[in-house]
């Protein structure tokens, strides 16, 4: 660890079903730390888990010195009070949405007006080559274009901490290889921590800075972008 | 490369069916037969029965808005049933206007807000509410409600009278199409909210957590997620409570003052639907006009057919889109 301030840490046991898991890592502005490990090491958990979407066990979860979770003090930060965003592993798209409406949902879920959530999304949407697919359908889209309104759709709220699950399991081997000149290239201008869930090592090594496998102690190796 | 040479004669596999499995096919097979066989029965009779008015009014039995003689020998006799076809829809529409924001809220109300217990409890309610026979709502629409709801409608004459739904020719407003499409909109409550909420329960979770991660709050997850997924379930319900409010009968017998007119000022007093006509009429009907009953319900059947495949419809192709 260094003294950058760090965008989330975690300290304490995640867990769901009977499935439980203890961790302590933190993460600072401008890296992506990597974690990995084989199915059912709790890898997409910890994702929930910093989202909101499943309550840490014991211990804190915090961000910019904000508790979001802390079950003994009984402290909770609401799912759309954190200030991240998720790539979900299966994306999640909203089918009856274009891809327009998909990027927009969470500015203007946050109160931004409608004409500034658009513009902000047409830049986004620029920014990962699908300025001509606002008004598609999910379902019109290719894997790999899917996956690129889904980060999109993450991006756009400009979170502290940007969540990727798996983001690129499922995608063919053509568009992984895009979406893997893609993604450092988004992620550069990103000022915030990413936490980045594979099984693969090629992501690892194409996008991580910091890499926490779950059977081993965690282990920075190149924190890329620290001073 | 060489190719050998196969035999392409494709070997035929026989399975027979064990012999439970034969009868269980036969007997589901028999019940979904029997439904439209029945359905089909009924149609031929009301045709046998009514075919001499068709015959003899032709288009006019539907256009026409006469309804007089009793087709002795000499008396002329017209009979035409615009103005209770128009009062069909009109009092089902009404019904539907007022069930479907109420139903669509009850049932996101118990979806998505309730607590197990009172979810429990309203569900049970609901199932209650839909076997109550209509002519208990009669009695209570026209008991309880109707006199309140004279009062309501003049005061949405006395605002909104310059909307000529809302107009009345004189000050009469009991036993409104108003009053009968409230108390009809009771009536199918339960059902446009028994089936929309069923459609809202299956909406799928992961979607909803990712309105949430994306910071949407309860209400934004509902609006953006849960009611596109659940507007088929809504349409479906509600062109449900339609065709149950279209054949109404006993409710609008008793709330509505049944007038032979048309009248589309929903809050003046008179109207009524051609099921409450047949019940008022079949009484003292000499038997050419039990014909002409008969004819108007067989319409009524047609009409409803139609309603619930514009429902089908309608519920797959917002399936379709979905998709």
């Amino acid at each position: 660890m260094d003294d950058r301030p760090m965008s989330i840490s975690l300290q304490g046991t995640i867990g769901r079903g009977e499935f439980e898991r203890t961790l302590n890592f933190s993460v600072a502005d401008g890296e992506v730390l990597a974690i990995t490990g084989p199915n059912g090491s709790g890898k997409s958990t910890i994702i929930h888990t910093i989202a909101g979407l499943v309550p840490l066990r014991s211990g804190q979860l915090q961000s910019d010195n904000i508790t979001w979770d802390a079950p003994d003090s009984k402290q909770w930060v609401t799912p759309e009070n954190r200030t991240c965003a998720v790539v979900f592993q299966d994306l999640r798209l909203f089918p009856h949405m274009n891809v327009m409406s998909n990027v927009a949902y969470g500015l203007r879920a946050r109160g931004i007006q409608k004409d500034e959530a658009i513009e902000r999304s047409q830049k986004m949407l620029k920014r990962v080559g699908l300025s001509s697919f606002e008004s598609r359908r999910p379902t019109d889209l290719s894997g790999g274009e899917r996956q690129r309104v889904a980060l999109a759709r993450g991006l756009v709220l400009e979170p502290r901490v940007l969540l990727l699950d798996e983001p690129l399991s499922a995608v063919d081997t053509a568009s992984r290889a895009a979406l893997r000149e893609l993604l450092p290239e988004v992620l550069s201008g990103f000022a915030g921590a990413t936490i980045l869930v594979t099984h693969d090592l090629g992501d690892v090594e194409a996008l991580a800075t910091a890499n926490l496998s779950l059977n081993q102690p965690i282990n920075h190796q190149n924190p890329a972008g620290s001073s | 490369m060489t190719v050998s040479e196969t035999n392409t004669d494709r070997r035929e596999l026989k399975f027979r069916k064990p012999g439970i499995d034969r009868f269980f096919h036969f007997v589901v097979t028999a019940g979904a037969l029997a439904s439209l066989l029945v359905l089909g029965l009924i149609a031929a009779f009301l045709v046998f029965r009514g075919f001499q008015i068709f015959k003899d009014m032709g288009f006019s039995f539907i256009t026409g808005s006469t309804w007089e003689g009793s087709g002795n020998p000499g008396e002329p006799t017209t009979y035409g049933i615009a103005p209770m076809l128009v009062g069909s829809i009109v009092l089902s529409l009404v019904a539907v206007a007022i069930a479907v924001p109420l139903s669509v809220a009850a049932a996101l109300f118990i979806e998505f807000y309730a607590d197990q217990r009172i979810k429990k409890f309203l569900i049970s309610i609901l199932d209650l509410a839909a076997a109550i026979p209509s002519v208990i709502f009669g009695l209570w629409g026209f008991f309880l409600l109707a006199p309140r709801a004279s009062h309501w409608a003049m005061s949405l004459n006395h605002y909104f009278g310059w909307f000529p739904l809302f107009h009345v020719p004189g000050p009469f407003f009991d036993g409104s199409p108003f009053i009968g499409g409230m108390v009809l909109a009771v009536m199918i409550s339960p059902i446009v909210t028994s089936v929309s909420r069923e459609v809202f329960s299956q909406t799928p979770p992961d979607q909803i957590s990712a309105a949430h991660a994306l910071g949407g709050r309860k209400w934004s997850a509902i609006r953006y997620v849960a009611l596109p997924f659940g507007r088929s379930g809504v349409v479906g319900g509600a062109m449900l409570g339609l065709g149950r409010a279209l054949g109404e009968t006993v409710a609008i017998y008793l709330v509505v003052n049944i007038v032979f007119k048309t009248n589309i000022n929903i809050l003046f007093s008179g109207g009524g639907n051609i099921a409450s006509m047949i019940a008022l009429k079949f009484g003292e009907a000499s038997p050419y006009e039990v014909k002409g009953l008969m004819a108007a319900g067989f319409v009524l059947f047609i009409f409803t057919l139609l309603v619930n495949m514009a429902a089908t419809y309608i519920v797959n192709l917002s399936k379709r889109n979905k998709a």
